[in-house]
């Protein structure tokens, strides 16, 4: 126990734990989106991610961006990275909801099926995005893309200069402008979603399908859309998570979906699965818990922390922190 | 009802004794047979030498190395003796000691394999090493560095390298004779070498250490260490663990505005470090035991497998080349080689090699890498 020690740098470890919770509560999304309308969980949501932290690096390739880049031109990369971020992220849900999930629900099969589908979706991803190199090799083509699939089992670093610089001081911490960007922008986008969902014919034909597929699709409802969207804008906020999460923490690797997956599946389930606001509340929470924990009691203790918030809230809130589901939240 | 479980557990125990002995019984046999079938087919200099390390997975660099070092021992040995059949089976253990044991209860059953270069991990070398030692089947690692492994009772174990108890006092003299340090920062990553080489650490630095954290392998998020890194007010860390942690830790304590010196041992000796820390690994400094290779050595080895010589590619030709001599001195069967490599002493390309009771070699040198330019340096011996 360092109580001290937290006492001292309370907002630093505060500060830290809401823009890693920030982004948890962006992939959270898509994971209680998804499970909000199919009951579905899905577990390939960890590879979208992965796929637009890939996506980031290789835009900022593309356009020649490196350490040198400042200024405007820097934010600009940045903006370009997190668009092709999203689309990519968006395309892999899409192809992900085509390829591995519809077929299933067509033939109506059992949602157990469809949990198995989702964790061999997640390895072939994985895999795929590990195995670029002898891909490409495979296909002739790795001399012409070599920075983009060089050594595909390494770290893979951001080429920007990522320094930030401290905007003012809360108690003595200096808050940077990167964490404003990853906090303010995570925010902003939840709550477009949320108000997409509330407001929007697209957004009712959503919830309405979460609260009854069956009688939504006889009012007209196409179902088959609603599940499409929900599955895009899931990707769609995944790929922006993965471009912040790239100004974050800087390096990415085939398999650094995983934890991160698990995490932002945890934040949807404190907050309340199948909730948008839940998935907010939920990922701030276990970011802020989590770090304050391993200031606590060292940073070998943050998952034991992490799981333990999780624990004590189920066993007083059994259906999490805010626990109303998609279809029954209010226009 | 205690009474009852306890009877239970007789009978299983009986059982499982049973099935063991069943199983040794049909092993022996197969050995036996076919250590026959060599004797009459081949001549006295052939053997079957079996790599185990990682050659896939996070970590595989390091393996890569070991194994093209060991290749190129092999070529060498073959085109100096033409009459010899001697040949090197590799196993891919991903350093992962879950994956390791499976692949070592295989080596063992194969009574061609006389010899081992591996295992390239403390952690899986401490999962496996009752088995080899059980087999009585030698092996010599090029890089198992945790210092408890020696302390087991192995008759088979043997490192070319250094232990780190050895690399952590040069840290500790570089680092107040060098690098004039007034507090540093240790953090491990929790892994058997990690923990160890930390533990070390901490221990020679004494009363230099301002702080100590432990992170978990394959974590991104460094926040808390870097919060509790700058309230420490430490002007230099010493990172022990692997190469992928520490460019994630080196990158995040760069951008999280702390400007100290980063160092680290030879888990991030890998010029995969420097790719992907970036700038942020400009002016690291890396320890290792592991000497850097010659020109002569740098030529040989680049023409044989067609990139530059890394961490440990030295080490791995040496440790490959005990076990060949042994082969050419006629030794070439389990008992007679594991003789050999305990009584070895000769001059090997990093160190005059022999090995005292516990598989430790007994030349140690530590040798520091800075480093410049975007690029590790060679690197220069540490004085102590």
């Amino acid at each position: 126990m360092q109580l001290q020690y937290v006492l001292d740098n309370f907002m630093s470890l505060f500060i830290g734990g809401l823009v890693f919770g920030s982004l948890y509560a962006l992939v959270a999304l898509g994971y209680t989106m998804v499970y909000g309308v199919l009951q579905l969980i899905n577990f390939a949501h960890s590879e979208v991610f992965m796929f637009g932290t890939f996506a980031t690096v290789w835009a900022l390739y593309l356009i020649g961006a490196d350490a040198t880049t400042t200024g405007l031109a820097l934010v600009g990369s940045l903006a370009f990275a997190m668009v092709i971020a999203m689309i990519i992220s968006g395309g892999v849900a899409l192809l992900l909801e085509r390829v591995a999930y519809r077929p299933l629900l067509k033939r109506g099969a059992p949602r157990l099926v469809a949990l198995i589908s989702a964790i061999g979706a997640s390895f072939v991803l994985s895999e795929i995005m590990g195995l670029r190199g002898p891909i490409m090799a495979a296909l002739g083509l790795d001399d012409e893309f070599d920075r983009y699939v060089a050594s595909s089992r390494e770290n893979v670093g951001m080429p920007l200069d990522r320094t930030p610089t401290v905007q003012f001081e809360i108690l003595g911490h200096g808050v940077t402008n990167r964490d404003i960007i990853i906090v303010v922008s995570a925010v902003l986008m939840m709550v477009l979603v949320d108000q997409f969902v509330r407001r929007t014919r697209i957004g009712r034909g959503i919830r309405a399908v979460a609260q009854d597929p069956e009688t939504s699709s006889l009012m007209g409802v196409n179902s088959t859309r609603v599940i499409q969207v929900t599955f895009l804008i899931g990707g769609l906020l995944a790929g922006a998570a993965a471009t912040l999460y790239m100004l974050q923490v800087g390096i990415t690797r085939y398999n650094a979906g995983f934890l991160l997956g698990v995490k932002a599946f945890t934040a949807a389930v404190l907050g309340g699965i199948g909730n948008l606001r839940g998935a907010l509340l939920g990922g701030l929470v276990l970011g802020v818990a989590e770090n304050l924990g391993a200031g606590l009691f060292g940073s070998e203790w943050r998952e034991v922390v992490a799981f333990a918030v999780l624990v004590l809230v189920l066993l007083f809130r059994p259906t999490g922190l805010l626990g109303e589901s998609l279809g029954k939240a209010r226009a | 009802m205690s009474r009852s479980t306890t009877n239970w557990r007789t009978a299983g125990l009986l059982a499982a004794a049973g099935i063991a002995l069943a199983a040794c019984g049909t092993t022996g046999g197969g050995t036996e047979g076919e250590g026959t079938d060599d004797g009459e087919g081949g001549g006295d200099c052939v053997g079957v030498i079996a790599y185990i390390g990682p050659l896939t997975g996070p970590s595989a660099n390091l393996g890569i190395n070991i194994v093209n070092g060991s290749n190129l021992a092999l070529e060498q040995f073959q085109e100096a003796n033409p009459d010899c059949d001697v040949t090197l089976e590799e196993f891919d253990s991903q350093g992962d000691p879950a994956a390791a044991s499976p692949l070592v209860s295989e080596i063992v059953g194969n009574a061609d394999i006389i010899g081992v270069v591996g295992p390239t991990f403390s952690g899986e070398t401490a999962a496996t090493g009752d088995v080899f030692a059980e087999a009585g089947l030698v092996t010599v690692s090029p890089s198992a560095t945790n210092p408890d492994l020696a302390l087991n009772g192995w008759d088979t174990f043997h490192r070319v390298i250094g232990n780190d108890a050895t690399q952590a006092p040069a840290v500790a003299s570089y680092l107040t004779g060098t690098a004039n340090a007034e507090g540093v920062f240790v953090v491990d990553d929790s892994s058997e070498y990690g923990a160890g080489l930390g533990a070390g650490v901490v221990e020679s630095l004494g009363d230099l250490v301002v702080g100590t954290e432990s992170i978990q392998v394959g974590q991104t998020d460094m926040g808390p260490v870097v919060t509790a890194v700058n309230a420490s007010g430490a002007d230099s860390l010493y990172f022990a663990g692997y190469y992928a942690e520490a460019s994630v830790l080196a990158n995040q304590l760069r951008s999280g505005g702390w400007e100290g010196l980063f160092m680290s041992g030879d888990g991030t000796l890998d010029p995969a470090f420097v790719e992907a820390a970036g700038g942020a690994a400009e002016g690291a400094v890396l320890t290792c035991p592991c000497a850097p290779a010659d020109e002569e050595f740098a030529a040989a080895y680049e023409a044989s497998a067609g990139q530059a010589p890394g961490t440990y590619s030295t080490e791995g030709f040496d440790a490959t080349n005990v076990l060949l001599q042994g082969i050419l001195d006629g030794n070439t069967d389990r008992p007679s080689l594991l003789e050999w490599v305990n009584s070895y002493d000769a001059e090997g390309i990093t160190k005059h090699i022999t090995f005292d009771e516990t598989g430790e070699v007994a030349d140690v040198v530590v040798y520091q890498y800075p480093v410049e330019g975007g690029e590790i340096q060679v690197g220069v011996p540490i004085e102590q």
